[in-house]
């Protein structure tokens, strides 16, 4: 019992463990996968990240329309769209919350 | 014979994660029997590998759980390997291990705290939960996810831990290391853990091995069973100690749990330091076809899966018979003869987790 008595001391008069989430915010980590995020200036609609997608999340309109849409709600953030993507134009931003 | 009453236990109770149903069938404030009803969360998992991709489906397997995930991922990938002869390489194998062993460490402070919590000691509890933020926060370091890894496929896995990612997680190892050190001991000799669990919920030697008890639950009445033994991923590399106990009670299934812990840790140590360098997967061309079950060790023992494909990019059918369904049957030996107040203390030391069972 007696090994606990620091982190009694550390209890009473430390830090808290817990951060008042929304005022203080930890930064992401590097590689921590967030919002999926497309530059679409360099896009080519290929089509790629629609087909691989688990979650039949991304939606993408080929010539002429030539759109991509995505429905962050059916996203589970797994990132095998950005994996397949061949002009990389897709990414995961680590931020999340704003 | 004295009146007997029906209390029923959950589906909504203060101490289940999940929704389950137990039926006490009392008498006076002893239980004579329970009554399990189990279907509340059905998401029929199974039946969707019919409609997607193969390579998709790794992603489904890892949310049949939302605890022992990558794991599950990991059960899946090694039976289309098998079917579709993948040599996976030696750095995947080794990295799936060391993910392996972070998420058993997780899940094992997790019931630690939730098992705390249900005979009211909430410092357990909270120290338990603190010490497992970090391995979440490990987790996130090195694989982009605080539980969904992700990082698992057929032929290998799809994200390396780099130099410093390996010196981070040493780094919380030695630091769990110390907390474990710290606080383990507290919990083992404790008056009022050893008052509300010794004795408890006993399960015999015999009872666990003719109910096909898995697990921690198993090893808890001294039958020393572990699938890693077959040494699957690098196990057969790296080598562990199967951590047993004898009296087969919640005390038992405690310091298993926590001896696995300990074992964990320097399985992780020894997986590090013995990574071979190297590819980290390996392109897998074709269709699965044949039949194969699966089987891996998971925080609360084994899980089996039965894959089977035809040929074409969806499977024909898939499916998951996992831990806490064939710890069900030895729990319901372990309750008839306990007090009801002993109830959520019993149902939690097998650590149910009851959205795998039910898929």
């Amino acid at each position: 019992m007696a090994n606990m008595i620091k982190r009694v001391f550390s209890n009473l008069f430390g830090r808290p463990a817990t951060r008042l989430y929304p005022f203080t915010r930890r930064e992401p980590f590097v590689g921590s996968r967030g919002r999926l995020q497309n530059d679409i200036d360099k896009c080519i609609f290929c089509g790629m990240c629609q087909r691989r997608c688990p979650t039949d999340a991304i939606v993408v309109g080929k010539k002429p329309d030539k759109s991509w849409t995505f429905d962050r709600y059916r996203c589970i953030v797994c990132g095998y769209c950005v994996e397949v993507c061949p002009v990389k134009c897709l990414s995961l931003d680590p931020k999340h919350g704003d | 014979m004295s009146k007997r009453t029906i209390i029923p236990f959950g589906p909504q109770h203060p101490v289940l994660p999940e929704p389950i149903q137990l039926r006490l069938v009392m008498e006076e404030e002893r239980v004579v029997e329970a009554l399990p009803a189990i279907g509340y969360i059905h998401r029929g998992l199974e039946k969707l590998v019919e409609k997607k991709d193969f390579n998709q489906c790794v992603f489904l397997a890892e949310r049949v759980c939302g605890i022992c995930s990558f794991l599950h991922s990991v059960t899946y990938s090694q039976g289309i390997e098998e079917m579709m002869s993948v040599a996976v390489p030696d750095r995947a194998k080794f990295l799936r291990l060391i993910w392996g062993e972070i998420h058993r460490v997780h899940s094992h402070l997790l019931w630690l705290g939730l098992l705390a919590d249900s005979f009211g000691f909430e410092n357990v509890f909270m120290h338990a939960w603190r010490c497992r933020e970090k391995v979440l926060d490990l987790m996130e370091k090195t694989a982009g996810h605080r539980v969904m890894l992700g990082t698992c496929c057929v032929g290998g896995v799809r994200r390396d831990i780099t130099d410093e990612g390996l010196a981070e997680v040493l780094r919380v190892v030695d630091e769990l290391q110390k907390e474990f050190d710290e606080f383990v001991p507290v919990v083992l000799n404790d008056y009022s853990i050893k008052q509300r669990t010794i004795g408890v919920g006993k399960l015999t030697k015999e009872q666990a091995a003719e109910l096909g008890a898995v697990g921690p639950v198993a090893r808890a009445s001294g039958i020393a069973r572990d699938f890693r033994e077959t040494g699957y991923a690098a196990y057969g590399q790296v080598g562990f100690k199967i951590v047993t106990a004898t009296s087969g009670d919640c005390y038992a299934r405690i310091q298993v749990r926590c001896g696995e812990m300990y074992e964990c840790l320097e399985m992780i140590r020894r997986a590090v330091k013995a990574l071979p360098a190297g590819a980290i997967n390996v392109a897998v061309k074709g269709n699965p076809s044949g039949e194969v079950v699966s089987r891996v060790e998971q925080p609360r023992g084994e899980v089996v899966y039965y894959l089977k494909g035809n040929g074409t990019k969806n499977l024909e059918r898939m499916r998951i018979r996992t831990p806490t369904f064939a710890n069900l049957a030895p729990l319901l030996a372990m309750l008839p003869g306990c007090e009801l107040a002993d109830v959520p203390v019993i149902v939690l030391s097998i650590d149910p987790c009851i959205s795998c069972t039910e898929r």
